[in-house]
C-alpha cells in the first residue's frame, strides 16, 4: 500500500502549477509588465464582448494568382502600419484560415479609417531626388535650409535607405537632422511659415506646382517644384500619422514621402517601374569577386522581360551619376520607401541584387523581410471587404452577463445532479470542477497576457459547455469504481483497478475531443476559433485535473472511514451497489446465491493486516475491560447482518456456512476467531 | 430516487435485468433510417433559415430601444428602399436587430438615422454591419473541409485504438446519423443558421464520438475473450456491455446537457437571437441524439459488422447449437459469463478424489 505522501505527490505538483500560474500573473500585474497584452487578473475581452468594429478582408490579386501565407502576413504588416499610424489604439489584426485578414478595432471607427484599411497596396520604383533626416524644417535654421537640395549631400555614403538611421545619427551638424529634438518648440504655423518662405524660391508669395523647366528624365531636379519643396519641408516623418501609407500615389508626379521606419524622408521622381515589372525576389548570399559564396545575406531581384528593359534604362542613367542621392532609386511600397539602394552599375539582364550598406550589412532576417515585401509588392493586390461589423458595447456586456448567468445555473445543476447520483462523491466532483475552473482561468490570464488572447462569446460558451464535458470524465471514473465494487473488489482495490480502466477510456475520449478541437481551430473562420480554442484548452485541463487531482484525491479519501468504510452516504456503499462475492468459497466449497448475498451484507472491506490489527486491539481492550461483559452485544450490533442471516436460514441453507458472527469493527469485547482472515470477503481478492 | 436508480444500475450491470438492444437491432436501424429520412425531409421542406452571414446584407442593431416592435423598423426601411422587407428580431432585453439586403453607404447612413428616430434613440445607439455574400461561403467551405479531415483522422485513430475497423466504421456511421438528424431538427425548429450554429454542429462530432468511445470500450472489454468460450454469443456479450454502460451514458449525458440547457434557456428567454442561443440549440439536439445513437445505433451496427466475419458467425452458431442441445432455453447472461477465464470462478461441480496416481510425485533421487 502506497504511503500517503506518495499518493499526495500529484497534488503537490498541481498546487505548484497553480501557484506558478497565478504567481506569474501576479508578478506581471505588480510590475506592470506587458507582453502582447497586459498582465491583469481579468482576461482581455474580444470585440463581441467589448464592443467595437470588426472588418474581415480577403486579399485578392487582380490577375487571379494564388496568394501565399507570406503574402497574407505582408498584407497584415501593411494594414497594421496603416492602422497604427492612424492613431487607433489596440487594434488587433490577425489572419484567419490562412486567407482572411481580420481587423478588430475597439470602439467606433469612421469611414475614412475603413477606406484607409481596405485600400490596395501598390509598389513602385522611383528615382531619389532628395533624401534627408525625418524632421521638418527648423525655422531657426531657415537660412541653412534655403537650399534644400544641398542638404542631402550629407548622406553621401548612403548605400541603401535602410542605413539612413546610422547616417542621420552621425550627421549631427546637418541642419535637417537636428529637427526631431527641436520640433516641439515650434508650432505648426511657425513651421509652415518657415517652410513657405524656404520653398517660395521666386518670392512671389504663391507656391507653383509646375516645374521651372520641363524635366528631361525622372531624375531631373526640375521635378522639385515650389509646392513639392514646401510639402517636403513640412513633412515630419517622426510622427506615426505621417507614415500611415495607403497613399495611392500618382505615377506621373513626384512623390514626397517617408521611409517605412520613419528614419528619413524623400522627394522622389515619377514612377518608372511598378510592382508588376518585378517577377520575384528572394533572399540569397552575396558572391565574392572570385565567384565564391560568402555568408553575407542579400536580396536577389528578378524582373519580367518588360521590367528588365525598363530597369536597364533606369540603372544606366542612375549609375552615371556619382553623388548620392542622385544615383539611388527608391522602392516604394504602399506609399512608403522600404529601400533606397544605390545603383553601382547598369543592370541590363533584369537580375539585380540589393546588398545592405557596407558599414551595416543586412542580417538574414532583414534580407528575408525585404524580399517578402518585394514579393508582396509584385502582386497587384486588392482587399475585398467580406464583412464589416459594428458591435455595440452594451450588447456585448449584456451577452457576457447572461452567459455568466447561464454558466452559474449550469454549474449548480451539474453539482446538484452529481450529489444526487453519487452522494459523497459529489464533493470530489465539486472540488475537481473548482480546480479545473481555477486552472482554466489562470491559463486564459497567462495567454491573454503573453499571447494577446481575447475571450469571445463563443469562447465563453465553450467554457460553459466544458463544465459538462469535464464532469463526464469524473462520472466515467466513478462508474468504473462502482463496477469494480459490484464485481466484488474491496473499495481501495476498486479505486486502483477502476482507475487503470477508466484512464484508458478517458484518454481515448479526450483524444477524440482534442482532435476535434485542433481540426476546428486550424480551419477556423470567425468565431469558431474562439470556441475551438477553449474546447481544446479545457480538454487538456480536464486530463490534468483527472490525473493530478481527482484520482489522488480518491486514493486519499478511500483511506477515510466515511468513504473507505463504504458509508451509506458516501456513494460507495457496497451493499447498495449490490456487490457480489466470488462464488468459490475456498476449500472446494461453492457459495449459493443466498450465501453470497449474506456475505455482501456483512462485507468487511478491511485488509487482512487491518483485520489482524483490529483483532489485536480488540483483544487488548477486552483484556483491559471487565471480563464479565464479554458475551454482550455480538449479533445485535448489525441489524443488516441479522436480517441477511435470517434470509439465509429461511432459504434453507446451512446457517453455519454464512459468517454471521463476523464482528463489526467497533463492537467491543469480542476476540475474533483467527479464521476471520480466511473468510473470502469482498475485500479479499 | 438515487437508491432505486443505483439498484437499476446494479441489475443492469449484473445482467439480472437486461434490455435486448442488440437483439432488436433491425428495429433500431428502421427507426434510425426513419429519423434520417424525416430530417432530410425537414431540411428539404423547410430549408435552412440561413443567417445574414450566409446571405450577405446589412444589419442594424438598435440598443436601448423604447419599443421592440417590428413595425417602426419596416417603416424606416420603407423610407430608404420601399421594396425590401426587414427581418426584425429582439436581441437581449431592449435591443432590436434589423436585417436588410445589402445597402450602399448613403442608404446605410439614412437607415441608421431613420431607425434612430423610429425607436427614439440617439443615432450613436444604432450600429450597422455589412456582410459580404461570400463570407458565409468561406465559413461553409472551411466547415466542410474540417468535417472531412476530422472524419478521416478520427476513423484512423479509432481503428488504431480499438484495433478493429468494425468499431471505427460503426462509430462513423452513427456520427453521420447524428449530424444529419441534428441539422434536420435544427432546421425544423427554424432558428437561423449562423456561424455559431455551425460551431455547434462541428462540436457534435466530438461529443458523439466521446459517447460512442465510452460504450465501445466496455464492449471491447466484454468481448475480448468471447471466442475462447462457448456459453455466450458475441451479440449477447455486446448487449451486456451496452446494458452495463446505460447508467453511465445517462449520467454523462445529463451532466453534459445540463449546462447546454441552461445556456439554451438563458439564450432563448432572456437574450433572444444570438450566438449563445444558436450554439446551445445545436448542441442540445446533438447531445441527445448522439447519446441515443451511441446506445441504439453504434453498438448494434458494430455487432452487425462483426458478425459478417466467419469466425464470429461460426462461434454464434456453435453457442446456439450447444444451448439447444442442453435444452437450457432460458439463459440469462450475467457479468460473470463475460469475464476472462483467468478471472472466472468456475467450480460449479464438486470434484472427487481420483486416487493416489493423480497426486504429484516426488522425483526419485
Amino acid at each position: 500500500m502506497a504511503r500517503r505522501s506518495t499518493i499526495a505527490r500529484p497534488l503537490y505538483v498541481l498546487a505548484l502549477l497553480l501557484v506558478a500560474i497565478y504567481g506569474a500573473v501576479g508578478i506581471g500585474v505588480a510590475t506592470g509588465s506587458s507582453g502582447v497584452g497586459k498582465a491583469s487578473f481579468t482576461p482581455a475581452l474580444a470585440l463581441d464582448l467589448e464592443g467595437g468594429t470588426q472588418l474581415i478582408l480577403t486579399p485578392r490579386t487582380t490577375t487571379g494568382e494564388d496568394i501565399t501565407s507570406d503574402d497574407v502576413n505582408q498584407a497584415i504588416a501593411i494594414i497594421r502600419q496603416r492602422v497604427d499610424g492612424s492613431g487607433v489604439a489596440e487594434a488587433e489584426i490577425t489572419s484567419q484560415g490562412g486567407q482572411n485578414i481580420v481587423v478588430a478595432i475597439p470602439g467606433e471607427v469612421d469611414d475614412t479609417t475603413v477606406d484607409l484599411i481596405t485600400q490596395s497596396a501598390q509598389m513602385r520604383m522611383r528615382a531619389v531626388l532628395i533624401e534627408s533626416g525625418p524632421g521638418t524644417i527648423d525655422p531657426a535654421a531657415l537660412e541653412a535650409s534655403e537650399d534644400p537640395t544641398a542638404d542631402p549631400s550629407a548622406d553621401a555614403t548612403a548605400e541603401a535607405g535602410t542605413d539612413a538611421t546610422a547616417e542621420a545619427g552621425t550627421d549631427a551638424t546637418a541642419d535637417a537632422t537636428e529637427e526631431p529634438t527641436a520640433t516641439p518648440t515650434y508650432t505648426q504655423d511657425q513651421i509652415d511659415e518657415a517652410a513657405f518662405t524656404a520653398a517660395d524660391a521666386d518670392g512671389d508669395g504663391v507656391l507653383s506646382n509646375t516645374p521651372a523647366t520641363t524635366p528631361t528624365d525622372a531624375s531631373d531636379q526640375a521635378w522639385v517644384t515650389e509646392q513639392v519643396t514646401y510639402d517636403y519641408l513640412r513633412l515630419d516623418c517622426t510622427l506615426p500619422e505621417n507614415r500611415i501609407g495607403g497613399i495611392d500615389d500618382d505615377v506621373d508626379a513626384p512623390l514626397v514621402t517617408c521611409s517605412q521606419d520613419g528614419t528619413s524622408k524623400y522627394v522622389l521622381g515619377p514612377a518608372e517601374l511598378t510592382g508588376q515589372d518585378l517577377s520575384s525576389a528572394q533572399m540569397g548570399y552575396k558572391q565574392s569577386s572570385t565567384g565564391m559564396q560568402t555568408n553575407q545575406p542579400i536580396v536577389q531581384l528578378t524582373f519580367t522581360d518588360e521590367g528588365a528593359t525598363k530597369f536597364a534604362t533606369v540603372t544606366t542613367r542612375l549609375s552615371a551619376q556619382t553623388t548620392p542621392p542622385a544615383n539611388q532609386f527608391a522602392i516604394v511600397l504602399d506609399g512608403l520607401v522600404i529601400s533606397a539602394p544605390t545603383v553601382n552599375e547598369p543592370i541590363p539582364n533584369g537580375m539585380a541584387e540589393i546588398s545592405g550598406p557596407t558599414t551595416n550589412p543586412f542580417t538574414r532576417a532583414e534580407a528575408t523581410s525585404l524580399a517578402n515585401q518585394l514579393n508582396f509588392g509584385a502582386l497587384p493586390l486588392t482587399f475585398e471587404v467580406q464583412s464589416q461589423e459594428q458591435i455595440s458595447a452594451t450588447l456585448g456586456t449584456e451577452q457576457l452577463q447572461r452567459g455568466m448567468l447561464a454558466g452559474a445555473i449550469g454549474l449548480i445543476l451539474v453539482v446538484a445532479y452529481s450529489f444526487l447520483q453519487y452522494r459523497g462523491l459529489g464533493i470530489v466532483t465539486v472540488a475537481s470542477l473548482v480546480i479545473a475552473a481555477a486552472l482554466t482561468y489562470g491559463v486564459i490570464l497567462v495567454l491573454s497576457w503573453t499571447q494577446g488572447y481575447r475571450l469571445s462569446l463563443p469562447g465563453v460558451t465553450g467554457l460553459i459547455v466544458a463544465i459538462g464535458i469535464t464532469a463526464d470524465s469524473f462520472i466515467v471514473y466513478f462508474e468504473r469504481i462502482r463496477d469494480e465494487v459490484r464485481e466484488g473488489r474491496s473499495l481501495s482495490a476498486a479505486v486502483e483497478h477502476g482507475w487503470t480502466r477508466a484512464r484508458r477510456t478517458i484518454l481515448a475520449s479526450d483524444a477524440v475531443n482534442f482532435i476535434a478541437a485542433i481540426v476546428l481551430y486550424l480551419l477556423a473562420v470567425g468565431g469558431v476559433r474562439g470556441f475551438a480554442f477553449t474546447l481544446g484548452l479545457t480538454t487538456i485541463i480536464d486530463l490534468v485535473v483527472v490525473m493530478l487531482f481527482t484520482h489522488p484525491l480518491m486514493r486519499l479519501l478511500i483511506k477515510t472511514r466515511f468513504f473507505g468504510g463504504g458509508h451509506k452516504w458516501s456513494g460507495l456503499d457496497p451493499v447498495s451497489l449490490g456487490a457480489s462475492v466470488a462464488a468459490y468459497a475456498g476449500r472446494g466449497r461453492v457459495r449459493t446465491p443466498v450465501e453470497r448475498k449474506a456475505a455482501v451484507a456483512n462485507a468487511d472491506t478491511r485488509t487482512i493486516a487491518q483485520r489482524k490489527a483490529d483483532a489485536e486491539r480488540a483483544a487488548r481492550e477486552a483484556a483491559a475491560a471487565d471480563a464479565t461483559s464479554t458475551v454482550a452485544g455480538t449479533t445485535a450490533s448489525d441489524p443488516d447482518a441479522t436480517a441477511a442471516d435470517q434470509g439465509a436460514t429461511s432459504a434453507g441453507t446451512e446457517p453455519a456456512t454464512a459468517p454471521p458472527t463476523e464482528p463489526s469493527t467497533k463492537a467491543p469485547g469480542v476476540v475474533p476467531v483467527p479464521s476471520a482472515t480466511d473468510e473470502p470477503e469482498g475485500g479479499s481478492r | 430516487m438515487a437508491g432505486k436508480f443505483s439498484q437499476f444500475g446494479n441489475d443492469l450491470y449484473s445482467g439480472k435485468r437486461s434490455f435486448d438492444i442488440i437483439g432488436h437491432r433491425r428495429r433500431w436501424y428502421l427507426i434510425a433510417c426513419g429519423l434520417v429520412v424525416f430530417s432530410l425531409a425537414l431540411l428539404l421542406a423547410r430549408g435552412l433559415n440561413l443567417g445574414i452571414e450566409f446571405r450577405g446584407g446589412s444589419e442594424f442593431t438598435v440598443s436601448g430601444a423604447s419599443t421592440t416592435a417590428s413595425e417602426p423598423a419596416q417603416e424606416a426601411l420603407n423610407s430608404v428602399d420601399a421594396n425590401q422587407v426587414a427581418r426584425v428580431s429582439v436581441v437581449g432585453g431592449n435591443s432590436v436587430r434589423v436585417q436588410t439586403e445589402a445597402l450602399g453607404a448613403d442608404d446605410t447612413e439614412a437607415m441608421r438615422d431613420a431607425l434612430a428616430v423610429a425607436y427614439g434613440v440617439d443615432a450613436t445607439q444604432v450600429t450597422s454591419s455589412f456582410v459580404g455574400p461570400s463570407w458565409g461561403q468561406d465559413v461553409t467551405a472551411k466547415a466542410l473541409q474540417g468535417l472531412v479531415i476530422f472524419l478521416v483522422i478520427v476513423t484512423v485513430v479509432m481503428a488504431l485504438y480499438f484495433r478493429t475497423w468494425s468499431m471505427a466504421i460503426a462509430a462513423l456511421v452513427a456520427l453521420l446519423h447524428d449530424l444529419v438528424v441534428t441539422v434536420g431538427l435544427y432546421a425544423g425548429v427554424g432558428f437561423e443558421v449562423t456561424p455559431a450554429s455551425v460551431i455547434g454542429f462541428l462540436t457534435i462530432l466530438g461529443y458523439s464520438l466521446y459517447d460512442t468511445v465510452v460504450v465501445f470500450d466496455k464492449v471491447r472489454e466484454n468481448t475480448a475473450h468471447v471466442l475462447d468460450q462457448s456459453r455466450v454469443t458475441y451479440a449477447e456479450a455486446s448487449n451486456l456491455a451496452v446494458n452495463q454502460t446505460i447508467v453511465r451514458s445517462i449520467n454523462t449525458s445529463v451532466v453534459g446537457i445540463l449546462p447546454v440547457a441552461s445556456i439554451l434557456f438563458v439564450g432563448a428567454f432572456l437574450l433572444g437571437a444570438g450566438t449563445l442561443r444558436d450554439i446551445a440549440l445545436s448542441l442540445f439536439i446533438g447531445m441527445i441524439v448522439s447519446t441515443l445513437s451511441s446506445i441504439f445505433l453504434a453498438s448494434p451496427l458494430e455487432t452487425t459488422f462483426r458478425l459478417r466475419r466467419p469466425a464470429y458467425r461460426e462461434h454464434t452458431a456453435k453457442v446456439l447449437a450447444r444451448r439447444a442441445a442442453s435444452a437450457d432455453a432460458d439463459v440469462t447472461i450475467t457479468s460473470d459469463d463475460v469475464r476472462s477465464e483467468a478471472d472466472r470462478v468456475t467450480a460449479l461441480l464438486p470434484g472427487g478424489h481420483q486416487g493416489q496416481a493423480a497426486q504429484p510425485k516426488r522425483k526419485k533421487r
